[in-house]
C-alpha cells in the first residue's frame, strides 16, 4: 500500500461535496495526518460534476498525484471522470441501490464497495446525511479511527444543534458497521495517526489572515472566483480588529475605496481574479503617482476574457507587472506556497507602507483552493513585523514643512520615499493627484519637476532593491547542470517532482521566486547552468520572458521623459556622448 | 477643529485657471464658506475631486485632498470616511463625472449613505475637454460631438439620487451665493450622504443653460410651501423636467450613516507595532 493515502469524494455541484470533503480533511489534520486538497470544479452552482481531493500522509504533502485510492462516488460519472487514476487497488464506494448507479462498472481492478448510503442515512434521521455514511464508511476501509470523524463532524455541525451532531455521528458509524459486515476483505491500509494538531487552511485564507495580523483593516472587493475567499474570510473577522469590508459595485470602486482608505491612514487591500485586475488598471497609475501604500491581489485563473474561471492559470504575470499606461513604480509579489501566502501578505503591507507604492500580491487558482495542513507555529502571530515607513504626527511634522509652512508631501527625498501625514495632523493638509505635481503635490508640467519626481518615484524601487532581500528559495542540487525555475503555486510539484527524477538519476537544481520585481538577479545562476528551464501555468513564458531578459547584454538607452519631443540636436549628442561612453558605465 | 477658522484658510496659493466668469468660482467659495461655517479647519477635512474643470477644485482649496482618475471620486471618499469617520469628507466634480463616467458609483453611493457630501458643478457640458455634450446637456443642444444635439433626454440626478433611496437631494445655483452656501452647509451637517447639483455655467462652451437662463428660470423653495420632509412632493418636484429649482428638495430626517450603521467606531490608522492581540485564534480557527 502507498505510503499516502489519496482520497476523494465527486458528485453534482448542490451535492455537498465541498462539506464532505473538508469534514474529512479537518478529521485526517485533527489526527495529526498532513493533507493536501484539491478541488475539481466547474463554473456553475448546481449540477455538473464536482470532486473535492485529498491527499494525505504522516508526513508533508505539498502537490497532488494522479493516483486515486478511494473514492466516493455519487454519481457515475464520477468514476468516469477520475477512471485514469483508479489503479488495481483502488477502492470505489457507492449507492447501487440508487437508480442511476444501478448498472455501473466499475472499471479495471477496483474494488467496488455497493454501500446503501440513502437506505442507512434514512435510518440513521434523514437521507442528507448520504455522504456522512459514505465517510464512515470511508474510515471502516482504512482504518482510520472514526472518533476523529466525530470531532470534525461537531464541528461542521455543532451550531445546528446536538441532536443534529448525534445523527450524523450514527450514520457514519452505519457506513462503518455496514462495510465491516458486508465484506471481509483486508484493505490493508496505514492509516497512521500521531499527536501533532495541524491546522488547515487555504491559500485565499492565509492571504485575509495574513491581512489582519499585518493591520490591515480596510477591504473593498467585488465578488469573483477564485478570490472571493479572501473577501469572505475577512468578513467579519476584520471587524473583530476595528475593521471593515466593503463590497462595492464593481473592481473600479473596489480600488478606488481601498485608495481612500489608505489616503485615511488605515493599512488597505483589495483583491480580485483576471477580470477584475482589467477594471483596477485604471487606478494603478494613481495609486502610484499619488504614492499611496496599497496592496492589490490578483488570484489568477484561466482567461483571456472570462476564460475559464474555475481552472488554473498563471497569465497575468505581464498584467500585474506592466499593467496601467505610463510607467509606474510597483512591486509584484508571488507566494509560492500556502503559507508563504500569509507571510507574503504580511510583507506586501510593509513594502507598501515603505515605499509608498502599490504592491501586486499575485497568487493563483491553485492555491486558492488547495487546503493545506501546517503546524500551527508556522503562523507564528509574534514574528510579524509591522514597519509603516515614513509617518509623521505633530511633533515632526515642522521639518517636512516649506518655507511658507506647507507640508511637501511629494519631497524629492534622496531614496525616493517621502514623509506621509495622516489626514488629521495638523498643519499636514495637502493636495494629492494623478496629475504631475511639485513636492507639494500640486498640478505641474514644468518640464524639470516632472524630471524630479518620475526619478523620485523610481528611486524607490533601487532603494528597495538595497533594503530588501528579494531572494530566492533553492531545492535539490546546487551544483547540478540542469536548472529548473518556477514562480508561483508550483513549487511544491516541483519538490515531489524532484525527488521522482533523483530516483532516475537526474541531478536538477531548483530555483522557486517569490519576487517578480524587484527579483532575484539570476544571471551567474543561469550562467553556471547547462540547461535552463522555466515552469510556469500558461502558453506564453511570461516569467521566462523577463528572466531571459535579465541575463541578455544591455542595449544603451536613450530616454526623455520630460513631456517633451525629441529634437534633432538634442539627439545627435545623446548619441555621440553614449559612443563615447562604454556600456556598462551607462547602466 | 479651531472655532476661529475662516473660509479663505480653505483657500490654497494657486491660481485658478477657469476662465474668467466661470460659475465654479462660485461653487468653489460656497463650498469653502460651507466647510468654514460648520467648524471644520483644512487639517480635519478631506475633499475629494473628480475630473474635469470642475475637478480642479481640490488644487485651489486647501486641505487634506486627492485629485483621482475621471468619475471615481465618490468612492475614494467613502474609502477615506470609512477608515475615518472623524474626517469631514467632501467630494466634488462635473456632470460629465458625475453622471457619466461615474453614474454607476453615484447611484450606489447614493444608496450606501455614507456621511459626506457631494457638489456636482453641473454646466450640461464637458468644460475640459473643450465643449462636448454632457449627460444633462439638452435633447437639441448643438456640440462639436453632437452637431444636431444628443438626440436624447437629459438624465436627472436628481430623480435617479431619489430612486436610489437618497436621504439627502438639494439643487443650487452658484451666483447666487448666500443661498448656495446654506445649501452646501446643509449637505455637509446632515446625517449621511448630501448630494447637491449646482447650476454652475460654462461661460465658454454653453451658450444656452447661461447666468442669464437659470436667474430667470429657477424658483427659490423657500419661497415656496415646499416641504423637503415630504417625499412625495419632492418627487413631484423633481420630475418636473421644465422647472429649475434651488433649496433642499428632500431631506430625510431620520438617516443613519452607513459607517453607523455598520458599527466603524473610529479611525482605522492606529495599528499596533506587531500582530494585534489575540491574532493567534485565528490560527487556531483552522484546527
Ligand atoms: C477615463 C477618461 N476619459 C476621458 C477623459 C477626458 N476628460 C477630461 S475632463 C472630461 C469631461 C469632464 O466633464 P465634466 O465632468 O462635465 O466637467 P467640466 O469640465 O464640465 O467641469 C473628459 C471626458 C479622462 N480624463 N479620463
Ligand atoms: S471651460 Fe467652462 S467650465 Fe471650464 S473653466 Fe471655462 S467656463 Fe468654466
Amino acid at each position: 500500500m502507498p505510503e499516502d493515502l489519496n482520497w476523494a469524494i465527486g458528485g453534482e455541484a448542490g451535492d455537498g461535496i465541498d462539506s464532505t470533503g473538508k469534514i474529512f480533511a479537518q478529521a485526517l489534520s485533527r489526527a495529526g495526518r498532513h493533507v493536501f486538497t484539491s478541488k475539481d470544479f466547474a463554473s456553475r452552482i448546481r449540477g455538473g460534476y464536482t470532486a473535492y481531493k485529498v491527499r494525505t500522509s504522516v508526513d508533508r504533502v505539498e502537490s497532488v498525484v494522479d493516483r486515486l485510492d478511494i473514492l466516493i462516488a455519487l454519481t457515475e460519472r464520477t468514476i468516469h471522470e477520475n477512471e485514469d487514476e483508479l489503479h488495481e487497488d483502488s477502492v470505489i464506494i457507492y449507492d447501487g441501490e440508487r437508480s442511476t448507479m444501478q448498472d455501473v462498472e466499475v472499471p479495471g481492478d477496483a474494488t467496488a464497495l455497493e454501500v446503501p448510503l440513502k437506505r442507512l442515512a434514512e435510518d440513521a434521521g434523514g437521507a442528507i446525511m448520504l455522504n456522512v455514511v459514505a465517510l464512515g464508511a470511508a474510515c471502516e476501509v482504512t482504518g482510520f479511527p472514526i472518533e476523529n470523524l466525530d470531532e470534525s463532524l461537531q464541528k461542521r455541525f455543532g451550531d445546528k444543534g446536538e441532536a443534529i451532531v448525534e445523527n450524523n455521528k450514527e450514520a457514519a458509524r452505519k457506513g462503518q458497521e455496514y462495510v465491516r459486515e458486508e465484506y471481509d476483505e483486508d484493505f490493508d491500509y496505514d492509516m497512521e495517526t500521531t499527536d501533532n494538531d495541524y491546522v488547515l487552511l487555504n491559500g485565499d485564507e492565509a492571504i485575509g489572515m495574513g491581512a489582519i495580523a499585518a493591520g490591515c483593516r480596510f477591504y473593498a472587493g467585488y465578488p469573483i472566483t477564485p478570490a472571493t475567499d479572501v473577501m469572505e474570510y475577512m468578513t467579519g473577522r476584520v471587524d473583530q480588529f476595528g475593521g471593515k469590508v466593503v463590497q462595492a459595485e464593481d473592481e473600479l470602486s473596489a480600488i478606488n475605496m481601498a485608495l481612500g482608505a489608505a489616503r485615511a491612514g488605515a493599512r488597505a487591500m483589495t483583491a480580485t481574479s483576471g477580470p477584475g485586475i482589467d477594471l483596477m488598471t485604471e487606478t494603478f497609475g494613481l495609486v502610484a503617482t499619488s504614492e499611496t501604500p496599497l496592496v492589490i491581489c490578483d488570484v489568477m485563473r484561466s482567461g483571456p476574457s472570462t476564460g475559464m474561471p474555475t481552472k488554473q492559470e498563471q497569465g497575468d504575470l505581464n498584467m500585474t507587472l506592466y499593467g496601467g499606461h505610463g510607467e509606474i513604480p510597483r512591486f509584484v509579489v508571488a507566494p509560492t506556497t500556502v503559507s508563504e501566502c500569509f507571510w507574503k501578505t504580511v510583507e506586501a503591507f510593509n513594502l507598501a507602507e515603505k515605499y509608498q507604492t502599490p504592491v501586486f500580491l499575485v497568487s493563483d487558482l491553485a492555491m486558492a483552493v488547495t487546503e493545506q495542513t501546517f503546524a500551527p507555529e508556522t503562523f507564528d502571530m509574534d514574528e510579524v513585523e509591522i514597519d509603516r515607513g515614513k509617518v509623521v504626527d505633530e511633533n515632526d511634522i515642522d521639518a517636512w514643512l516649506d518655507e511658507k509652512g506647507r507640508f511637501q508631501a511629494h519631497f524629492a527625498a534622496a531614496d525616493g520615499v517621502s514623509p506621509r501625514a495622516f489626514p488629521g495632523t495638523t498643519d499636514g493638509a495637502h493636495m494629492t493627484t494623478g496629475l504631475e505635481h511639485d513636492e507639494l503635490g500640486r498640478r505641474t508640467e514644468d518640464t524639470d519637476v516632472r524630471i524630479e519626481q518620475v526619478d523620485k518615484r523610481q528611486r524607490k524601487v533601487e532603494t528597495a532593491r538595497e533594503q530588501e532581500d528579494f531572494d530566492y528559495r533553492e531545492f535539490g542540487d546546487s551544483d547540478a547542470d540542469t536548472l529548473v525555475i518556477s514562480w508561483g503555486s508550483n513549487e511544491g510539484a516541483l519538490r515531489e517532482g524532484l525527488t521522482l527524477l533523483e530516483e532516475d538519476g537526474y541531478d536538477v537544481r531548483f530555483i522557486s521566486v517569490p519576487y517578480i520585481f524587484p527579483r532575484p538577479d539570476l544571471t551567474e545562476e543561469i550562467e553556471a547552468a547547462e540547461d535552463v528551464i522555466v515552469v510556469e501555468c500558461n502558453a506564453t513564458g511570461q516569467f521566462a520572458d523577463i528572466i531571459e531578459h535579465d541575463v541578455l547584454e544591455r542595449v544603451q538607452r536613450i530616454n526623455k521623459y520630460n513631456g517633451v519631443r525629441f529634437k534633432a540636436d538634442e539627439l545627435a549628442t545623446e548619441i555621440k556622448q553614449t559612443l563615447d561612453t562604454p556600456a556598462e558605465a551607462t547602466q | 477643529m479651531s472655532s476661529d477658522v475662516r473660509f479663505t484658510d480653505f483657500k490654497s496659493d494657486k491660481q485658478p485657471t477657469w476662465c474668467p466668469g466661470c460659475g465654479d468660482f462660485g461653487t468653489m467659495n460656497g463650498m469653502m464658506k460651507a466647510l468654514a461655517e460648520t467648524g471644520n479647519d483644512p487639517d480635519n477635512t478631506f475633499i475629494v475631486a473628480g475630473i474635469g474643470c470642475s475637478g480642479k477644485i481640490g488644487t485651489y482649496m486647501h486641505s487634506y485632498a486627492l485629485h483621482g482618475v475621471h468619475g471615481r471620486a465618490l468612492p475614494v471618499g467613502i474609502g477615506v470616511k470609512m477608515a475615518n469617520p472623524d474626517l469631514e469628507v467632501m467630494v466634488s466634480g462635473g456632470d460629465g463625472d458625475g453622471y457619466s463616467i461615474g453614474a454607476g458609483h453615484f447611484i450606489h453611493a447614493v444608496r450606501r449613505n455614507v456621511d459626506m457630501s457631494y457638489v456636482v458643478m453641473d454646466n450640461r457640458i464637458y468644460g475640459l475637454t473643450k465643449g462636448q455634450a454632457s449627460p444633462t446637456s439638452r435633447e437639441d443642444f448643438e456640440t462639436s460631438t453632437s452637431p444636431e444635439g444628443p438626440n436624447q433626454p437629459p438624465v436627472n440626478p436628481k430623480a435617479l439620487a431619489l430612486a436610489s433611496g437618497a436621504t439627502f437631494i438639494a439643487q443650487s445655483f452658484s451666483s447666487n451665493a448666500q443661498r448656495h452656501a446654506e445649501i452646501v452647509q446643509q449637505a455637509v451637517e446632515h446625517d449621511g450622504f448630501g448630494f447637491v447639483n449646482v447650476y454652475s455655467p460654462c461661460v465658454t462652451f454653453n451658450d444656452v443653460d447661461t447666468y442669464d437662463y437659470f436667474r430667470d428660470a429657477i424658483v427659490d423653495l423657500d419661497e415656496t410651501d415646499h416641504d423637503p420632509s415630504n417625499r412625495d412632493q419632492a418627487k413631484d418636484k423633481i420630475l418636473e423636467s421644465d422647472k429649475e429649482y434651488m433649496g433642499v428638495l428632500y431631506q430625510d430626517e431620520d438617516s443613519v450613516p452607513f459607517e453607523e450603521r455598520e458599527g466603524v467606531e473610529g479611525s482605522m490608522a492606529e495599528i499596533p507595532d506587531g500582530a494585534p492581540e489575540g491574532a493567534m485564534d485565528l490560527v487556531r480557527e483552522f484546527y
